[in-house]
């Protein structure tokens, strides 16, 4: 039987698996094919996955996603030959569940960036169009899934990794609520704020892989038990209470068009039984970027020190160790890191800490505090994902700060480390357009529920125009 | 001139005994092949994240209860940052301003009195790897040809303590230390062995004149590896601060090595910028939140520890101070004491047998069955001294009983002994002669004769008073 790897769901993989309909290796030839005709254009992977032991669905993991054997390089020089000894939870776990690992797909350099032009191997296209960026930073796992390049993938979210592409993308992203999935093994941006989650075409794929994914991991020990996950089936919201943070929908930069589709689907909410009404959220949307911008460096700064040449990666030889640190660090790292790096350094430093980082932290109570403010009124908040569109390649580059406007709507719950969950909505300008659904914390099942209800009212097209 | 006062405050590091590192389940402890103790956490590969070992945590609170410290209900592991080859991950997970155990004091018996040093803090950190430096005269990684790194003793749990300046004099530094190694070694959570490096402390010393209010410049004095240099490296310390001010210098903040050999200590390289470590806390870890219930089981199972112990038998035993130290040399030791005295042995007695005699066997007090050892003391003054020797030194094996070398009690009876006097006193009728005319040290000679027919088991002061009378007649 032919494969459309363009429309298939992994649901429906499983499904054609489990009847025998398809054999595990048939499968992953679809996506070998598919890869071959549109990887080349696209650059979604960074290596690819000859041969693998399961027979289940196919995968492909962000590169920050250690996988034992398989080169695992952050985007980033410093790590071009690094292959790891060790799985990290999530691979394992994927492993368990007998998914097959079709390749490790492009990030911006250690997840830093919303585009993917931070990648030291250069950028990944949006599958919509070619001459636009995928988002990021994992741009290259959402591109892959868009362009049926893989059925589902995972990414990693620390400022909104993994909604931003998929938005950009039209893809639906989770990023989970902090704790929920196991960090260890993910090569680390921002501890407190990295966090993996599922791109998949679809909320019921999302759910899947979720429930694959996530659960308190020994390995790590700032994850929890999750409550079951439930595969949503159905098709209204009644009872549901949406709110629509005012701050959120009306930020500064949100493209009309943007604007517009997330309007309908607002519409769309009320039409479908939920109850819905403004909210306000001040103080996350307009500290949220620069407490953001504070904590992640901070973080960066002290979780990329490993880096020094001296056990794994690259070595700039050197005649003592100080040196050697130093030339290794200046040839292994690209320019957003280094920024980060500096940033960070200085947040941290002595009579800096207070006024940066120490305030930081003390903003994000204040973050958290105005979203269980509104979660009393509401089961979920209702935003753009991106303020933009999938923007031209070059564009933003040489401006770091335009880039970072392009996470400030899913920056406010990432800080105060909320689900969100990004579901197609529409187009605006022939490019697909994200929805943000942002709930409690563990509060999946109902993002769940209520963008699977959305999805099926909305009826997205998530297949590329131009690749139909 | 003045009269200078020393003022001394103690850092010291205990590696913890634990049976796994402090941050992955590595196999902890002095030794191994190099680098065959190590895994992705404590290597810091990417994306290996720490697990805190609830054994260190427990270990530190009993610790922290052991050097009267409250523990914190809220503590915070922190980040310190700085590049090292023995450092992988670019950052040692250490405590900053939420430590495990703060507020302490630790007491140190002595002969004239309690003194009570004050412990600043107890904090929980991972141990670095080793370096070698090899190459260039100093080992340091400035001037070396190239460095090896063993990553074997990388992330061991270790606890720092840190003592309020209340230290004064070089003597009373080495009793404290000697005193908290031994509380730490009956606690069993290391074997604080400044040999192995397992126990090591740095001492911050400064001097003021006797009356003087607030605090000097102070050094910092590294690289002592015993008590005694510890102690000797204070003195040469306090020598130099004393004499800097006495000439008219200033002592400047510095971190200085004692060299043993020279008995001088030396600057190490100045740094030209202060250190930053950029502190924050560890995101990778929540923070520690120990239980009421853990805190007072944990207080409850600490034993009662040596310097209170001292002062428990000069008070029950009516010992000297310098006894009660000496006995308090080890927790077996102490506890063998106790079974002996509790077994109805006079307890200076007992005390001078195990301090002495059984000391210098060499048995593990451990190992010896004290109401049986109690036995055999008891019976001191009837058994051949040689006997009580051999009986010490056999005390410790399982078999041990203190019948077996009673048999061996001397003979003391007259009608047993007379005839054997007799026969000697005719056998030798030269040297009978020689002591009637005056030559009262033959007696030793014919005590000797008894002695000799009955290997030792006469009891001495009857032979005495048996040859004296015969040989008056």
């Amino acid at each position: 039987m032919t494969i459309d790897t363009l429309r298939l769901t992994a649901e429906e993989a499983k499904g054609l698996l489990e009847r025998g309909d398809v054999s595990g290796a048939e499968l992953r030839a679809a996506y070998r094919e598919a890869i071959d005709a549109r990887n080349e254009e696209l650059h979604c992977f960074l290596t690819l996955v000859d041969s693998d032991d399961n027979e289940g669905v196919p995968i492909a993991l962000k590169d920050v996603i250690s996988t034992k054997g398989v080169r695992t390089t952050a985007g980033s020089k410093i790590l071009e030959n690094y292959v790891p000894v060790f799985d990290s939870t999530v691979a394992e776990r994927c492993k368990a569940a007998g998914l097959q690992l079709l390749g490790k797909t492009n990030t911006d350099e250690f997840a830093m960036g919303s585009s993917t032009e931070n990648s030291a191997y250069g950028p990944s296209k949006n599958p919509w169009d070619p001459t636009r960026v995928p988002g990021g930073s994992g741009g290259g796992s959402a591109a892959a899934v868009s362009a049926g390049l893989a059925p589902w993938a995972l990414g990693s979210d620390t400022g909104g990794s993994i909604k931003q592409p998929s938005a950009l993308c039209g893809n639906v992203g989770l990023r989970p609520t902090y704790g929920t999935v196991s960090r260890y093994g993910i090569v680390a941006f921002a501890s407190s704020l990295d966090q993996v989650g599922p791109v998949t075409k679809n909320v019921r794929d999302n759910a899947l892989l979720y429930g694959i994914i996530s659960g308190r991991d020994d390995s790590d020990s700032t994850t929890v038990d999750v409550p079951p996950v439930e595969l949503p089936d159905g098709e209204d919201l009644k009872g549901l209470r949406v709110g629509v943070p005012k701050e959120l929908n009306e930020a500064e930069g949100i493209e009309p068009g943007v604007a517009a589709a997330v309007r309908r689907a607002i519409d769309l909410c009320a039409s479908l039984g939920a109850d819905v009404g403004e909210c306000e959220l001040p103080r996350s949307v307009e500290y949220g970027m620069a407490c953001y911008y504070l904590i992640a460096p901070a973080e960066a700064s002290s979780n990329l020190s490993r880096y020094d040449g001296v056990r794994y990666g690259l070595r700039v030889p050197a005649d003592n160790y100080y040196e050697l640190v130093a030339r290794t660090r200046d040839a292994g790292f690209g320019d957003e890191p280094k920024r980060r790096i500096m940033l960070g350094t200085y947040a941290l430093s002595a009579g800096y800490y207070e006024a940066y980082y120490g305030q930081a932290q003390k903003v994000r109570t204040v973050i958290a505090r105005e979203f269980d403010a509104a979660f009393e009124r509401f089961d979920v908040l209702i935003s753009p994902t991106s303020p933009m569109v999938a923007f031209k390649l070059g564009e933003k580059s040489e401006n770091p700060l335009a880039m970072y406007l392009a996470d400030v709507l899913t920056i406010p719950p990432n800080m105060a480390g909320l689900p969100g969950l990004s579901v197609p909505c529409g187009l605006s300008e022939g490019l697909p357009v994200g929805l943000q659904l942002i709930g409690p914390q563990f509060s999946e099942n109902t993002l769940f529920r209520a963008g699977h209800a959305l999805e099926l009212a909305i009826g997205f097209d998530t297949v590329p125009e131009r690749l139909r | 001139m003045p009269e200078w006062e020393p003022v001394i405050g103690l850092e010291i590091h205990v590696q913890l005994k634990t049976r796994t590192k402090m941050f992955c389940s590595c196999e902890a402890g002095y030794g191994g092949e190099p680098n065959t103790r190590t895994c992705p956490v404590c290597l810091a590969f990417p994306g290996a994240l720490p697990v805190p070992n609830e054994t260190a945590v427990e270990w530190t609170i009993k610790l922290g209860h052991a050097l009267n410290c409250r523990i914190a209900e809220h503590a915070v592991f922190h980040r310190k940052n700085y590049f090292y080859p023995d450092n992988p991950k670019g950052y040692q997970i250490s405590q900053y301003d939420e430590p495990l155990c703060v507020d302490g004091s630790f007491v140190v018996p002595g002969p004239g009195g309690d003194t009570e040093i004050g412990i600043v803090r107890a904090h929980l950190e991972e141990d670095a790897a080793k370096t070698i430096h090899v190459g260039g005269a100093t080992g340091r990684i400035v001037g070396s040809a190239h460095s090896n790194v063993d990553f074997n003793r990388g992330g061991t749990p270790l606890v720092e303590i840190v003592t309020q300046p209340d230290i004064r004099s070089a003597d009373q530094a080495k009793r404290f230390l000697q005193l908290l190694r031994q509380t730490i070694v009956e606690l069993g959570v290391s074997d604080a062995e400044m040999e192995k490096g397992t126990l090591r402390a740095d001492a911050n010393v400064s001097v003021r004149e006797v009356g003087e209010q607030g605090y000097r410049t102070r050094t910092e004095l590294k690289n002592m590896n015993s008590f005694n240099h510890i102690a000797r490296g204070i003195e040469a310390e306090l020598r130099r601060q004393i004499e800097m001010w006495e000439s008219g210098g200033e002592v400047v903040q510095e971190t200085l090595d004692y060299e043993v050999k020279s008995d001088l200590v030396t600057a190490r390289r100045r740094k030209e910028e202060a250190d930053d470590y950029r502190y924050f806390p560890e995101p990778d870890l929540v923070p520690l939140d120990p239980s009421t219930e853990l805190v007072e089981r944990l207080r409850i199972e600490v034993p009662e520890l040596p310097g209170s112990r001292i002062r428990r038998f000069e008070r029950e035993y009516e010992l000297s101070y310098y006894d009660a130290e000496v006995l308090n040399g080890s927790a077996a030791l102490a506890a063998l004491y106790e079974q002996v005295a509790l077994n109805g042995v006079d307890a200076k007695a007992a005390s001078n047998v195990l301090m002495n005699d059984f000391v210098a066997t060499g048995v593990d007090p451990a190992a010896v069955d004290g109401t049986e050892l109690g036995k055999l003391i008891a019976a001191r003054a009837t058994i051949p001294r040689e006997t009580f020797t051999r009986a010490l030194t056999e005390s410790g094996d399982p078999q041990f009983r203190a019948e077996t070398y009673l048999g061996d009690a001397l003979v003391a009876d007259t009608a047993e002994l007379e005839p054997l006097v007799v026969r000697i006193l005719a056998d030798n009728p030269g040297q009978v002669a020689a002591y009637k005319g005056g030559k009262q040290g033959l007696l030793g000679f014919f005590v000797g004769q008894v002695m000799k027919k009955t290997r030792g088991r006469a009891d001495p002061k009857i032979v005495n008073e048996l040859l004296r009378a015969k040989l008056r007649d």
